[in-house]
């Protein structure tokens, strides 16, 4: 592999980059948005006085880039709050603390991106059977019929929202056939069957929408690879056709869907809200849109440089494994 | 038995009535319709034809590689003799690459990316032997070694990129003979590569034959490649034999028409040169009056017809310098930055192109031609250097004080097809240009499209007609007009006829040597077919690895080439004469027995 720590160094720096232009926009964004985040924490029973004593707390009347210095020095320095009765420590990298419930923002991650990454790898693993077998299947025994039911699936796979797709599973397993119970999510480190089997559900839901996608790219890069001619040099040598897709045609054709996974696997660390929401999974999606609401800025913030970061590593692990498929592909 | 009459009783390939046809939206295509040809053991059959004659399909065919793709395939094929129309995968599966073996036209897209060279070959050894992956392997370097790749063993692991073409088709060749095929089936297996590799791997294919015996089908546009390596020829046209025989006979006496056609299409190293024949023969290369009676630019009009006697005072008007020179470059150098790697694609070119001569730029490929010639018209920036033109350097102006240059220097692209857009009828292409200016109004425009359709020979009512909708001939003459439209000084051609058969060819060179009369156009003519640039230039520089190795008047250089690597390009270009290619057959082998040439 040439060049990989130089590679991986750029990367970084880069990924450095991407997030700070992320924070800063979303600090400008707050900034300019309508809403007190010291009236909404504080509640509406909250007297002008109380208010302006949590504001001065919470350091939101100073400038907005001091604001954004302070959460900037958090990160690389830690921080310490002080609150009515003590203080709270921040250790490094301190992503602040929550407008609303006090509560740092990296313990509220650490509590959130489990249920989060669990629901996310699941279901990349299944779409990624799901799909890139449909499109095999359909490249490979193109015109028959065959390829129009799987073409029909995928197509109502695509055209369907996820949250019809969650319904739909919902009441055939749980309601009517009741061969699983409804999903309530039970951390790994607890009890790893009961996890795996109260995921399945929403790992099919989000997998399913996501299969269709992965199901009709595979099928057309097949195809593309397929009509190649150093396919054609080797079926005209004799080899069998399976081996020809098996050598041959497979590499060349999963690689746009490695590349296309990588960033799918990134949004999803942003939390699939919807999926999220429809099987009560306490993950980072719900805690955004909560965040959101109560303008409660150190959670948003935090919860998107996550997904910021999972968005730039997925995407430098693909190109790696893309220079490892293509050796012509150098790293740069 | 005799060898000959046990190669008449046992044909190696025998071929009657085939018909193939290629369903498609607009009905059914017939791409060969009713051939019959058969080859001996042992013996070389030239597959003739320009493309649409349907000779590929015909190669094609015998491998029964049209199975499984929707093509209609009747009429018997029998290759050593299995019967491929009826055979059954696993027998078909047998003879490929077992009794017979393909060699394909693009070696970097035939060979698989991922795979080092060395695996592909024990590959596809393994299908037919049972033996071992290292035996195989073992195998894969010799045949690499025997088709003349050096240190065999450790290029073996190299993959198809990190091969130059010419090895890369070696490479492929040994994949062919890998398996001992008593039959190859070379389609066009030259085209893609320099003039000198041509002569190489032609070369290697003849030893080949003459070592094992095998037979060859060489499927071919180019006369020239059959002439030195086959003993029949079959001339194809519209999916039909024209005419077969001896090859010695059918180039020399040809009876069919069209095989009469294709000959005089061929363009000849030391046939007439262009229409007009050389002029200011014996003017050096630079610092010297053009010949009075060359016509020079007037470029005001597109006048049909002669053009008038240039008068000083229209020299005087015009760019054109006291000497006649339109465009002088000195020092031209060129550098891709490649990571921390510079590479020089031109390195210290100077040149001189002179209002109405044509000057032909010829080197192989990546001598940096197109670079210099994307130079001259400035749509590269040099990394140094001067370009004299219109009374002024131009070579480090920016965009803004260029783009009143842009109209007067143009250039026509080697590929017609990928250089237009496809989305844009061929008439609103042309008139880009012309509305980019803005001087005309919109009627004016399209009036003036179509004069300059009608210029190039084509219809102009074919204005509104999109790229797909012509040949390869037709689009490049589009190209022509869009480049004419602005009324250029200045044409430089790269590569222009290159993708096109040869009654085409002949056909676009012609168009262009009589635009550049009547216009008195100045055009730099890059090619790598030594031939092609005879016919049309007047002067030429020969380049090789970013520089000018010898330039002269065209006889200067093609009767008398004073650098060696001219003389080994000229000594490489295939000739027609089937006992002349023989000879310098032989010549090329005591050359490279003297001297360790280039890989």
């Amino acid at each position: 592999m040439n060049g990989l720590p130089a590679f991986l160094v750029r990367r970084v720096l880069q990924a450095v980059l991407v997030l700070l232009v992320l924070a800063a926009v979303l600090y400008a964004v707050f900034y300019l948005a309508p809403g007190d985040a010291a009236r909404l924490a504080c509640g509406p029973k909250c007297s002008p006085a109380q208010v302006a004593q949590i504001r001065g707390q919470m350091g939101l009347g100073d400038p907005v880039y001091l604001q954004f210095w302070h959460f900037l020095q958090g990160i690389v320095t830690g921080h310490t709050y002080s609150t009515g009765t003590g203080s709270l420590h921040c250790p490094a990298p301190c992503l602040g603390q929550s407008y609303r419930t006090g509560e740092l923002v990296t313990h509220l991650i650490g509590e959130k991106l489990p249920a989060t990454a669990s629901l996310a790898l699941g279901a990349m693993v299944l779409w990624l059977v799901i799909g890139v077998g449909t499109g095999l299947v359909s490249a490979l025994r193109r015109g028959g019929i065959t390829e129009r039911l799987l073409t029909g699936f995928t197509l109502v796979g695509v055209a369907t929202p996820v949250f019809i797709t969650g319904i739909l599973l919902l009441l055939v397993f749980c309601s009517w056939l009741q061969w699983l119970p409804y999903p309530t999510y039970v951390p790994i480190t607890d009890d790893p069957q009961q996890w795996a089997w109260n995921l399945l559900l929403p790992w099919l839901a989000l997998a399913l929408v996501e299969a269709a996608k992965y199901a009709r790219l595979t099928r057309s890069s097949m195809l593309e690879t397929l009509a190649e001619d150093h396919i054609r040099t080797f079926r005209a040598y004799g080899v069998g056709e399976g081996a020809v897709v098996r050598r041959h045609a497979l590499r060349g054709a999963l690689t746009p869907v490695i590349a296309l996974s990588a960033l799918d696997l990134g949004t999803m660390f942003g939390g699939a809200l919807l999926t999220e929401t429809l099987f009560g999974i306490p993950g980072l999606g719900q805690q955004l849109v909560q965040s959101v609401q109560m303008k409660d800025l150190p959670v948003v913030v935090g919860i998107v440089l996550v997904m910021g970061l999972a968005v730039v590593v997925a995407n430098a692990v693909a190109d790696v494994l893309y220079a490892f498929a293509d050796r012509r592909v150098v790293l740069a | 038995m005799t060898a000959a009459s046990r190669a008449a009783t046992a044909a190696l390939v025998e071929v009657a009535d085939l018909r193939i046809e290629f369903p498609t939206d607009g009905g059914a295509v017939r791409a060969v319709d009713g051939l019959d040809f058969s080859l001996g053991a042992g013996q070389a059959l030239g597959l003739v034809g320009e493309s649409g004659s349907g000779k590929s399909a015909t190669a094609y065919a015998l491998l029964g590689l049209h199975r499984g793709t929707g093509a209609r395939v009747s009429g018997t094929v029998r290759v050593d003799g299995t019967d491929v129309l009826t055979a059954t995968d696993a027998e078909l599966r047998r003879l490929r690459g077992g009794a017979a073996a393909m060699v394909f036209q693009d070696p970097l897209s035939a060979l698989d990316p991922y795979f080092a060279i060395g695996d592909q070959i024990a590959e596809v050894y393994r299908v037919h032997h049972r033996v071992s992956k290292s035996a195989a392997r073992a195998r894969a370097v010799e045949v690499l070694d025997r088709v003349g790749i050096a240190d065999a063993a450790r290029r073996s692991r190299s993959r198809p990129h990190e091969f130059s073409g010419g090895m890369r088709q070696r490479a492929l060749i040994a994949m062919a003979l890998a398996c001992e095929p008593r039959l190859l089936i070379a389609d066009e297996p030259t085209t893609a590569l320099d003039v000198t590799v041509q002569a190489q791997i032609l070369d290697l294919l003849h030893e080949l034959r003459a070592e094992t015996g095998m037979g060859l089908l060489l499927v071919t546009h180019d006369l020239g490649v059959v002439a030195g390596s086959v003993d029949r020829i079959l001339v194809m046209r519209d999916g039909r034999a024209v005419e077969g025989g001896p090859v010695g006979t059918v180039l020399s006496a040809p009876s069919a028409a069209y095989t009469r056609a294709l000959l005089a299409a061929v363009p000849r190293l030391d046939g007439p040169a262009g229409p007009e024949g050389p002029a200011g023969a014996d003017v050096p290369a630079q610092a010297k009056p053009v010949d009075a009676a060359e016509p020079a630019a007037d470029a005001a009009g597109l006048a049909v017809g002669p053009v008038p006697t240039p008068t000083p005072a229209l020299l005087k008007g015009g760019p054109v310098a006291e000497d006649g020179a339109l465009l002088v470059a000195e020092g031209l150098r060129r550098e891709f930055k490649r990571g921390r790697h510079a590479f020089t694609a031109v390195d210290d070119v100077s040149l001189t192109v002179r209002a109405g001569e044509t000057l032909g730029v010829v080197g192989e490929s990546g001598s940096g031609k197109t670079t210099l010639g994307r130079m001259l018209v400035r749509l590269l920036d040099p990394t140094r250097g001067r370009i004299h033109y219109g009374g002024r350097d131009i070579a480090p102006l920016g965009d803004r004080a260029l783009r009143p240059l842009r109209r007067e220097l143009q250039m026509v692209f080697q590929d017609p097809v990928s250089s237009l857009n496809p989305r844009r009828s061929i008439g609103e292409s042309i008139a880009d240009p012309l509305r980019a200016e803005g001087r005309l109004s919109d009627a004016a425009v399209v009036s003036r499209v179509k004069d300059l359709l009608e210029r190039v020979g084509l219809d102009p009512d074919w204005y509104h007609r999109y790229p797909h909708e012509f040949s390869g001939g037709q689009r490049q003459r589009v190209g022509i007009a869009r480049a004419l439209a602005p009324e250029p000084k200045l044409i430089v051609c790269d590569e222009p006829v290159s993708a096109l058969d040869v009654t085409t060819q002949a056909q676009v060179v012609a168009l262009l040597g009589e635009l550049q009369r009547d216009l008195g156009l100045a055009l730099v003519f890059i090619a790598h077919d030594l031939a092609v640039v005879r016919q049309v230039s007047d002067r030429v520089a020969v380049m090789r690895g970013g520089r000018i190795v010898e330039s002269g008047t065209v006889d200067q250089v093609y009767d008398a080439p004073r650098d060696p690597y001219t003389k080994g390009l000229l000594a490489a270009v295939p000739v027609l004469d089937p006992a002349e290619a023989a000879e310098r057959r032989e010549n090329r082998r005591e050359l490279r027995s003297v001297m360790v040439t280039a890989p």
